[in-house]
């Protein structure tokens, strides 16, 4: 504790202000389950790309300029005569692909394990407020270099809102500051570009505090029974975080460095030109699953409510499954389920990708209504006819009979 | 690690704990020499970039200033001052004693052509712009600039002479390139 501490002078600040307690409480002793895997370590790297996000974005904004004469050239500016303006701006471009990717994995997880039930349901919420908050600034910071795909990203995704019935128009007129996508737009979305990262740094924060209350769930999703579950969190998962951090690092640096257009679009580096569209517009891949939503429905309103139901649904999670077994290591029809939803997802993202026509319609169709009727009616029946496998005493019990490390796994415990 | 430890002599224990320290100690330098190496590209990113760089020389046309006159032209984003000096101002220059100077410099050190004193027009107390371009300015004390801000004198030279200033006014990089055009930086 750091009251004991050898340092008269952190025991002096500790007394006053218990920073260095509270780090050694939520840091360092804090209880974790000692069966986590690798897919628990995208939470941390979720927060380090947060923090990546942040400090490139803030020196790009030393440089960037939000006026329509200027934006691009600024932009090329820094490509070409700031100082590693090139590495900044591209460590950035693809901190936000390799954001959603990192968030992506750590929703399916919490889906795969049932990290959103009780009494976790609050901790869920925020994450979905997380991802609402970045879908958001994610999109404005794709309209701030001025290129014809931020120009018309953000003409049709503005005018998302006009599908609002009697307002829409006066709506996405007060959006856009103007009669068009114009100079007040990219000043306020850069304002607001500024502004929202810090504003997920405000709900991460409420996230963590949410999650350090019940502490993580774990592969087993049983709760933990004392202290022989749980292993410190310092050093044994910073230890583990690091190394996940590594392996990512790895993965980041290869796009920064050798692909680092990949996931972008070419047409982004043409100047915004108001009076021609793009052959083909896209949005940027994260959002390609969601464009899909957006297209599969035959009517404005509708494919609109549709693309923002898909993030909603999210939020009633927690209680549209009703099945009290949080693994899905011991649900062997939601497991089934569980990847089906992936799987169509990943179809809903190639269906973004192409153009709305021939097959493409139909399977996007198809891929769009299996999302909801998984939430909507699978989840909740699922919960009442599927028969979970008996449940493990404790986390510590499988580890303990399957004799050795190997014994984590849940292979001992699906026999009957 | 956990074996070595079950089984170890006082003497293997060190080398146990030797083995952990070196892994440790590797570890921090590996990230220390990342957290380095990651920060140094935003500090550099905050230094003049290329497009800044390649605006530092100034070309000026002497040819429409008549003696006595002075013009401001514009180097690297700050005034410098060109001043066509008459007789009497490099006289008053030139005589001054070296010992009534706080930052002692010969007027012939600071000109290549007495009749053209060009000094950089920043005040070297805290960086305004000192008064005297124009002929209704106030030229302080010394008939060269005055400081508004602090009340620094400067001469005929552009040294300082009274004030708060350290030292003279800056002498910038320049050649000739011809009798009336001079390129500075």
């Amino acid at each position: 504790m750091a009251q004991q501490s050898q340092s008269a002078l952190i025991r002096w600040v500790d007394h006053r202000l218990p920073v260095f307690s509270f780090m050694q409480h939520e840091l360092h002793e804090y209880p974790t389950p000692k069966n986590l895997n690798y897919w628990w370590n995208f939470g941390s790297l979720a927060g380090i790309v947060l923090v990546i996000m942040l400090v490139t974005g803030i020196f790009l904004a030393m440089q960037y300029t939000p006026h329509t004469d200027h934006a691009f050239d600024s932009v090329e500016r820094i490509m070409r005569d700031v100082n590693y303006g090139w590495l900044i701006r591209y460590v950035h471009m693809n901190g936000a692909s390799f954001f959603f990717i990192v968030v992506y994995i750590h929703i399916f997880r919490g889906l795969y394990y049932g990290s959103y039930k009780a009494p976790r349901e609050l901790l869920w919420i925020l994450g979905v407020v997380i991802l609402l908050l970045m879908m958001a600034t994610a999109f404005m910071g794709y309209v701030l270099p001025w290129g014809q795909m931020s120009f018309w990203g953000a003409t049709v995704i503005t005018n998302l809102f006009s599908a609002v019935p009697l307002v829409g128009e006066s709506v996405v007129t007060w959006l856009w500051g103007g009669f068009s996508v114009d100079n007040p737009t990219l000043n306020r979305f850069f304002a607001l570009h500024f502004l929202l990262p810090f504003v997920i740094v405000g709900v991460v924060v409420v996230h963590i505090l949410a999650l350090h209350q019940h502490g993580s769930n774990n592969p087993l999703g049983i709760d933990r029974k004392g202290p022989q579950d749980a292993i410190p969190f310092h050093p044994y998962y910073t230890v583990k975080d690091l190394f996940g951090l590594g392996v990512f690092l790895i993965a980041f640096a290869a796009f920064v460095f050798f692909a680092p257009n990949y996931m972008g679009h070419p047409d982004n580096y043409i100047p915004a030109n108001p009076l021609v569209t793009p052959a083909h517009i896209v949005p940027e891949w994260y959002f390609l699953p969601f464009y899909a939503i957006l297209r599969a429905v035959p009517d404005k309103l509708g494919g609109v409510l549709l693309m923002f139901g898909a993030v909603a649904v999210l939020f009633l999670v927690p209680w549209l499954d009703t099945s009290r077994v949080r693994s899905a290591r011991f649900r062997p029809v939601y497991r089934q389920f569980f990847w089906l939803l992936l799987v169509d997802c990943v179809v809903l993202g190639w269906v973004g990708a192409n153009p709305p026509e021939g097959a493409f319609i139909t399977i996007g169709r198809i891929a769009t209504a299996w999302y909801f009727l998984h939430f909507l009616v699978i989840l909740p029946l699922l919960g009442k006819l599927e028969r979970p496998l008996p449940l493990p005493t404790s986390i510590s019990t499988p580890v303990l009979k399957g004799g050795g490390l190997a014994g984590a796994s849940a292979a001992p415990m699906e026999k009957p | 690690m956990a074996n070595s430890a079950s089984t170890t002599t006082p003497a293997g224990h060190d080398e146990g704990g030797t083995r952990r320290d070196f892994l440790y100690l590797a570890a921090g330098a590996v990230g220390g020499i990342g957290v380095a190496s990651a920060v140094w590209p935003f500090i550099s990113s905050m230094n003049p970039a290329a497009d800044v760089r390649a605006l530092s020389s100034t070309e000026v046309d002497l040819s429409p200033v008549k003696e006595g006159q002075a013009i401001t032209v514009t180097w690297r984003g700050k005034p410098v001052f060109v001043r066509r000096r008459t007789p009497e101002e490099v006289k008053s220059a030139v005589d001054v004693a070296l010992a009534d100077l706080p930052d002692p410099q010969p007027d012939q050190a600071r000109v290549k052509k007495p009749e053209w004193l060009i000094v950089v027009g920043v005040c070297t107390h805290l960086g305004c712009v000192p008064l005297g371009q124009k002929s209704t300015d106030p030229r302080g004390d010394y008939g060269g600039w005055f400081c508004p801000c602090h009340g620094s004198h400067y001469d005929t030279s552009g040294r300082i002479r009274k004030g708060p200033a350290p030292q003279n006014l800056t002498v910038p990089g320049y050649e000739f390139l011809s009798d009336t055009s001079i390129r500075i930086g």
